[in-house]
Parts: C-alpha cells; structure tokens; sequence
C-alpha cells in the first residue's frame, strides 16, 4: 500500500503572464482515491492535463504507475485512463463503435475489441443505446460512454476530469455509483471536482487547491472538522425565544460558538452529529415549547471550505482581500444562506 | 508490434472513423456527389463556347482532366478543415490519452480522404462521359492518370494536415487554403491552354505541378491537342515524372513537419 501510483513534485506551468500551477505536489498511493478540489481556474485541468502527458510542465516532474510522464509518456498512456469533462467521444459513431475504435487503438484485436464494447455497454447502463450515435445521448450517457471509454483496457491508474459537472442530480448519481464501482475494483483514481459533497463521497483523501497551489490537505472528515463540519440553521417565530434556541443549539455545537444570522430570529451552529443533532435540538426546541418557522442541515460546501481557508468563496475570485475579509465574508455569506433557508427534506444525504 | 505496423493498423482505425462521419452526415455525402457535378457542368456548359482550346480538340475534352484536377486539389481543403475540427474537440484529448501512434491520427485523415478523392472522381469520371468526354487512350493508360491524381491529392492532404494542424478553426482554413488553391488551380493549364497566359506567368504556369498533373492526364487519357504547340519546358515535356517528384518533396517536407506540429500541439 506503500507504492505511489501517482507522485507530482513541484508542478509548475505557465500560460504567458499566468501561471495556472505553482508547485504543486500529489501523492496518490495505490487503490485510494484522491479528489483535486477546487474552483474554475484553480489549476485542476492542468494538473490533469500534465499527469495524463496531454501537457509539459515547465517546471516540477510526475510519474503514474511507474512511468515517468515527461521521459516515458507512451507507458504512463498504457496505464492510464482519462475521462474529461468535455467528453471526448466522437459524436459520429455509435457508442459500440466509439469503444472498439478505442480497444483496437490499444492494440486489441477486433474480435476483443468488439466483445469489450459490448461488455462495458452493458455495464454502464448503455446496451440500449450502443448502435445509436453518440450525437443522440443525453448528458449522463455521454459521461458514461466517454468513461467506459476510458476503461477500456482496464488500467490501474484512472484520472476523471470534474465527471459529474453539468450533470443533473440523478445522472450525477448515477455516476457517482459507477465510480464506486470502480474503486471497489481497487482502481486508483485521481478526480477532480469542484463539489465537496463529491470529494467527500468519493475520496479518501482531498487536496484543495487555489491558485495553481494546494492550501489544503486531509480526508473529508478532517477537512469539515476545519470548516465546522454540518450547521444546522434554525429560524425562530418569536424573537423573545432566543435564549432557549441558543442554549438548544449550545448543546450539540462542535466547538464553534452560535452565530447569529441576519435577523435577530435566526442562528445557526455547526455540529458533530448531523442529523442526530438536529433530531436532539428539535426534541429540546419542542420540549421548551419553542416555534420553529424553518430548520435546516446544511453540510459544509466549497464555498465554506474556500472561506474558511481563504476567506472568501469559490465565486469571488478578484474580490480584495482586505483585513476584515474572513469576518465579512462569513457575515454575508450567512445573509444569503438566510434568504434562502436549506429545508431538512431536500439537503442532499445528511449522513454517510 | 513494431511501430510501423502499429502506425498501419492505428492509422486505418482512424480512417475508418472518418470515413462513418462522411456515412452518417448526409451533408457531406451530398458535398461529395454534387459539388464535382456541378464543377463538371459549370466549365462544360458556362465556358465550354468562350474558351478554344485550339483546333482539333473539344473544349470538354481538354477542360475534364483539368477539372480532375482542380477537384482534387480542391478536396484537400476537406483534410484540413477535418483535422483543424478535431483539433477542436475533445476526441484529440482522448488519442493523445492513448497508447497509440500519435503520426495515425493525421494519417487516416489524409488515407480517409483517399476514398473521398476515388469518389469523386469517380462521380466525375461519368459525368465528364455524358457531357462528351472520351478516353482515347489505353484503359490502363488511363488507370495511370486516375492513379497520379489520387498520389497528388495525397500530397496536397498533408499540406493541408499543416494547415489543419496550424490554425485550428474551420472557417479560417476554408478560407485560408482558397488564397493558395485557388492561384495553383487557375494559374495553370486546367482550364485554359497555356498559349494564353502573359510570358511573365508563363514559367510559373509551366512548373506549377497543377499543370503538369493536368498535362500528364491529357496525354495519358488521349485528350491532347496534336495541333497545338507543346511547351519545351522540362516539366511540360515529363509531366508525370514532374508531377511524381513533386509529390515526393511535398511528402518528404509537410508529413514530418505536420507530425511535429502535431505533437507539440496541446489544445
């Protein structure tokens, strides 16, 4: 368990003035998944592109399963398999035909390459679809069929590009339970992703990354318990009630104090136990004969992870980051989350 | 494998899957069929009574292998615009990403477009027969001709592979590859005879191999003019030997360098 599959050191790569990486390490040991999380233009796609040899870095090297990416690209391409967010499928050819384009491209011969095809329509849900060209797919079965692409060979090392962006909740799902699948199977999997909830799904260890550099390390679990973890957000009816909702919600806080939202009639908390805690906050609410206009369990974003590592969100790139930046940033931030309170039943799977 | 036949066997999957693009787009099939019709009866019937020849040869009999060649040379626009969109896409990411030949990629474009060269010549081939055209030499004399314009189109393709390679937009190879096809095309004997060139352009005309590709098709079909003078230029007097050097220096000097590009190349 001690092999590194993938190893980056000290990546470094320049578009003229800009430079989308700045040093930037990874280390991926065999059979773990590593989520690159980040916002647009942090750096993910090239850190892809260098790791999959579609880019030279200027500076920095990598190897993947072995080979090194600048002196042996044609061996770190044997051992992996690439799915990008701009599915690389050919939209001319059927989805049968796109795989055994792609098997034969790998050197199998044609009766394999035909009967992997077919293995991997099936098993990604497309067996239907396989004789239809690719122009005709929705979104998720486009994802689908440019990942199966990728599987073809069946190789060690795999590297998806943001594989759910732009997709709708079930197709993401959906995917999500296909690469699930995959790393059952003991793959070692590089993804990257602009959503937590995704890393946190998928991956066993997260690097976030900002600037082309990365500024976070840890699992899931760490990376919460940084940001503050789940917050339950409660509204009130009556502001004279507050002290008792305070004290209800001092009772499951994970550390940080409550905080006031932006009426004197909603705070919020951040909590250990998820759902658990909101159940026990609600008991003690309704025992106290407190109203509850709206109750919700958030759990932490990008956003709150970009806040609290950097103190702004994921959107504000060019905002100037003054002194007060955190403070203010967090203010706001739980001004918009009040206008539009997260309700219990459509915060997406509250526990693991 | 060794590389060779790797690069043979990547290379006609590649082919192959532009060749359901040209199946599964009607449009372009439509492209292929009509446009060399219409090229045929366009300079038939447009032109066929404002130009002479000279005597002792039809307009339409001189005019078709012009036309033959003009069309093919014409078609390596399609190579160009072909490799330029998918440098577009993200398929290109996708074959970089494998363990492939990385030279096939360029070469099924330039073989696939082979077949579309054999298509329409085809096409033309029997139109230029209802119109008038004759072959008045041997038939294998004639397969020679067809041969020779297939071998120049090919050249012509990795030309514009460069191109494709280079500017990677559609519309600016469309109208990028018209500045340079269409001087090689008319600045020659495709469509006029060359006595009636000014002398300034005539050398280039002479050597420009458009000409000589349409010289050595005249010869080898039999749709000479006895009567009209021959040009002494060497070239004119070994068209297809001409013709086939100029095929090897176009090979020899844009395949490796559009590989290179291509190689460099990152979206």
């Amino acid at each position: 368990m001690t092999t590194a599959t993938i190893t980056a050191r000290g990546l470094v790569k320049r578009y003229g003035q800009v430079e989308a990486l700045r040093g930037l390490d990874l280390e991926v040991p065999q059979g773990t998944v590593l989520a690159l999380l980040g916002p647009n233009g942090a750096g993910k796609t090239t850190a892809v592109r260098i790791l999959t040899t579609l880019l030279r870095p200027d500076g920095g090297s990598a190897s993947v399963a072995g080979a090194d990416v600048l002196h042996a690209p044609e061996e770190v391409r044997r051992r992996i398999g690439l799915s990008g967010q701009s599915a690389a499928v050919d939209e001319n050819l059927t989805g049968a035909e796109n795989l055994e384009m792609i098997g034969r491209l790998y050197g199998f011969r044609r009766r394999r390459a035909v009967d992997r095809a077919r293995e991997l329509l099936a098993g990604f849900d497309l067996a239907d679809a396989g004789d239809r060209p690719a122009k005709t797919y929705s979104g998720g079965m486009h994802r689908r069929l440019d990942l199966a692409c990728a599987l073809v060979a069946e190789p060690p090392v795999v590297v998806l590009d943001e594989p759910t962006t732009g997709l709708d909740p079930r197709s993401r799902l959906q995917m999500w339970e296909v690469i699930q699948g995959l790393v059952r199977a003991g793959t070692t999997l590089l993804l990257t992703t602009q959503y937590l909830e995704e890393a946190d799904r998928l991956a066993d260890d997260i690097v976030v990354i900002d600037h082309g550099r990365a500024i976070a390390q840890g699992t899931a679990d760490q990376l919460k318990a940084q940001v503050g973890g789940e917050r339950i957000e409660l509204v009130i009816a009556d502001a004279a009630d507050r002290p008792a909702a305070r004290a209800a919600l001092a009772a499951v806080a994970a550390g940080d104090e409550v905080h006031h939202g932006s009426t004197e009639r909603s705070l919020s908390v951040a909590v250990r136990e998820g759902a658990r805690s909101l159940r026990v906050v609600l008991d003690r609410l309704e025992a106290d004969g407190v109203a509850v206009l709206d109750v919700g369990l958030r759990r932490p974003t990008l956003d709150d992870v970009f806040l609290t590592l950097t103190g702004r969100t994921a959107e504000e790139e060019a905002e100037p980051a003054g002194g007060t930046a955190s403070r203010d940033g967090r203010g706001r931030h739980a001004q918009e989350r009040d206008a539009v309170p997260a309700r219990p039943d459509v915060t997406p799977e509250v526990t693991r | 494998m060794s590389t060779l036949t790797r690069t043979v066997a990547d290379t006609q999957v590649v082919a192959k899957r532009n060749l359901i693009k040209i199946v599964r787009v009607p449009e372009i099939l439509v492209a292929v069929l009509i446009s060399p019709i219409m090229f045929v009866l366009l300079f038939a019937y447009v032109f066929g009574g404002a130009i002479d020849p000279g005597e002792g040869v039809s307009y339409r009999e001189f005019l078709i292998p012009g036309i033959f060649a003009q069309t093919v040379v014409f078609g390596a626009t399609f190579t160009g615009a072909g490799i330029a969109e998918d440098m577009q896409k993200g398929i290109i990411d996708r074959f970089r990403s494998l363990p492939m030949s990385q030279s096939a990629v360029l070469a099924g474009r330039t073989l696939s477009d082979v077949v579309y060269n054999v298509l329409s010549l085809a096409i033309m081939a029997l139109t230029g027969l209802v119109v008038g055209w004759r072959v008045r030499g041997s038939l294998l004399d004639a397969a020679a001709a067809f041969a020779l314009l297939l071998v120049f189109a090919y050249a012509v393709s990795w030309i514009m592979a460069l191109v494709g390679v280079l500017v990677p937009s559609v519309e600016v190879i469309n109208n990028a590859s018209f500045i340079v096809i269409m001087p090689l095309t008319f600045v020659s004997n495709a469509f006029v005879p060359l006595e009636s060139f000014p002398s300034a352009l005539r050398v280039f005309v002479e050597w420009n191999p458009v000409s000589t590709l349409t010289q050595a098709c005249r010869e080898l079909f039999g749709n000479t003019n006895p009567a009209a003078a021959a040009s002494d230029a060497w070239s004119m007097q070994n068209p297809a030997l001409y013709t086939l050097i100029c095929v090897a220096l176009i090979l020899v000097v844009f395949a490796p360098l559009a590989i290179a590009r291509y190689r460099q190349t990152s979206r």
